[in-house]
């Protein structure tokens, strides 16, 4: 007893104690963040398509997902005869856990400074909002994506279905290919900053000035948003489920909670990737204004949420690609605009000196062996 | 630290667990999940040994890129389960083997491990990078490593391409 209550140790329970409610609050945070995902797009599809959408449960329909939420929870739970049992229960957990593990390494904002209070700190130790920082915080994000690939081809292969399978088939094709630009926009941001590290990103654009950062990185912002798009599977690029040709793909046989976990899983990296982009491409919680108005965690929930707005506008506007379309745009346009960005982004570096750092040449290393591989 | 052997133990136990899996199940895609659990320990191991970096890579090269490639072949190829045949002389060279490992790795548990030095500093990816390019003795071998992928990713593409006018 003696030995449990040791300094050393009450220290690391206090770090133990505030790191699970950090947990805790962002976790239901975010899934607070996921309903107010599916009311705000059902909303915004309905007023770009000249419908009203759902306005009839609470104010202004904002019960919506609650409701949906009931329903789907007393919904008949149905296995497909000769389902593959263990994994057809095993995809949407995958699915739900990685994408939930994604954003553990995501700062939402740097240390918590209050106006008119200062830097907020517990016990002693100043308070950020994130649950962990990693020294090899982008390419964490990047592993656990190329996990997050078995939720949906489990998800098609266990359901012994053909048109479950193609999808499975046909996403996580889709998601290799263009995985491989999603890493090489990521090069030039790492270039600049010299760390996985996103506080760090964040850390340079701040030295370099907000909008000179958001001038610079603009082009490989524009590859990520694209393949990103296509990495959590949205129209235009949600083949996975055209539900023109394949029922509804990967998910046509579940129902009930594992179907709305699957959903979850689709939201949830739909916001890890604009969580990301508004770190790495726009600077996080640094004001647009710097100087005028604080830096604060409510800029890069600002930014996120327009990132949010542009996919389900890019939804509402763009009509689904077919299939050949898609691999000629992610091989044949997007990576060789990924690549030439790159080397153009080198040769600047080079010549203009900005910096030279080791993670450099590791960041191409590191990306370049995913693709050797494949 | 009582969270470090937790972790320790938890993770081989998983390890070693899915590892036997691989070899027991019949069904060749049961085996290729296992393999993905074991290779993902595999990466906690490397976490608690402070070189996140090496961790990260062996869940994205092995557990993501080349588990996957494995499991197209075998969805595509729709391969049926083992019957029978547990591979008569081959089986049991492979316990003889086996045993063999297993008496090793017992001596060498032994006899040194306590003494042997366990790396508890972080290695950061940038720590990796300068051990890598700042001298020129692991350049050349990872320079000359990354051009003999490179052909050989030149020479799959030869090899898989359709010649025209056949």
């Amino acid at each position: 007893m003696e030995m449990l209550l040791s300094p050393a140790n009450k220290e690391i329970g206090i770090d133990a104690l505030i790191a699970i409610i950090k947990v805790a609050v962002i976790f239901n945070a975010l899934l607070g963040l996921f309903s107010l995902m599916t009311y705000l797009e059902r909303r915004i599809l309905a007023f770009m398509q000249f419908r009203r959408g759902p306005n009839r449960v609470g104010w202004f329909g904002i019960l919506q997902p609650a409701a949906d939420g009931i329903k789907l929870f007393f919904k008949e739970e149905v296995m497909p005869e000769g389902a593959h049992k263990f994994l057809f229960f095993a995809a949407p957990v995958v699915a739900i856990i990685t994408a939930y593990v994604a954003l553990a390494v995501v700062p939402y904002g740097g240390p918590l400074v209050l106006p008119f209070y200062g830097q907020v700190s517990v016990f002693g130790r100043p308070l950020d909002i994130q649950m962990a920082s990693l020294d090899v915080g982008v390419l964490f994000i990047f592993a656990i994506t190329a996990l997050g690939v078995y939720g949906i081809v489990l998800a098609g292969y266990a359901s012994n279905n053909k048109y479950a399978l193609l999808g499975g088939l046909r996403s996580s094709a889709q998601m290799f290919s263009y995985e491989l630009a999603l890493g090489m926009s990521w090069v030039s941001v790492i270039m600049a900053a010299g760390s996985f590290r996103l506080t760090d990103i964040v850390a340079t654009a701040e030295r370099w000035n907000v909008w000179v950062w958001i001038l610079v990185q603009f082009p490989a912002f524009i590859i990520y948003m694209i393949a990103a798009c296509a990495e959590v599977n949205r129209t235009p690029f949600d083949l996975a489920e055209s539900e023109t040709e394949l029922v509804a793909g990967f998910h046509t046989e579940y129902s009930s909670m594992k179907f709305a976990l699957l959903q979850m899983a689709e939201y949830i990296n739909m916001i890890t990737v604009c969580a990301l982009a508004s770190n790495m491409f726009l600077g996080g919680w640094l004001s647009p204004l710097p100087g005028l108005l604080p830096n604060s965690p409510l800029w890069f929930f600002a930014k996120m949420l327009f990132l949010l707005f542009v996919f389900i506008w890019v939804r509402a506007t763009v009509p689904r690609f077919r299939y050949d379309q898609l691999m000629d745009f992610g091989w044949k346009r997007l990576i060789p605009a990924a690549a030439i960005w790159v080397v153009l982004y080198s040769g600047f570096t080079a010549f203009l000196g900005e910096r030279k750092s080791p993670p450099i040449t590791v960041a191409a290393a590191a990306l370049a062996a995913p693709q050797a591989s494949r | 630290m009582i969270l470090d052997v937790i972790l320790f133990y938890g993770a081989a136990m998983v390890a070693l667990a899915s590892g036997l899996f691989v070899i027991a199940q019949r069904s060749p895609i049961n085996s290729a999940f296992s393999l993905i659990v074991t290779m993902c320990s595999l990466a906690v191991m490397f976490a608690m040994l402070g070189s996140g970096f090496i961790a990260v890579l062996q869940v994205v090269v092995y557990a993501g890129a080349i588990m996957v490639l494995f499991l197209f072949v075998i969805m595509l190829l729709n391969t049926k389960q083992d019957e029978g045949d547990r591979g008569g002389g081959i089986g049991r060279a492979a316990i003889a083997l086996g045993i063999i490992l297993a008496i090793q790795s017992m001596v060498v548990v032994w006899k040194g491990a306590e003494t042997l030095p366990v790396n508890h500093k972080e290695t950061t990816s940038a720590d990796v990078a300068r051990g890598l390019f700042s001298s020129p003795r692991f350049l050349y071998a990872f320079e000359a490593t990354s051009i003999l992928i490179l052909s050989a990713m030149v020479g799959a593409i030869v090899v898989a391409r359709k010649e025209k006018g056949k």
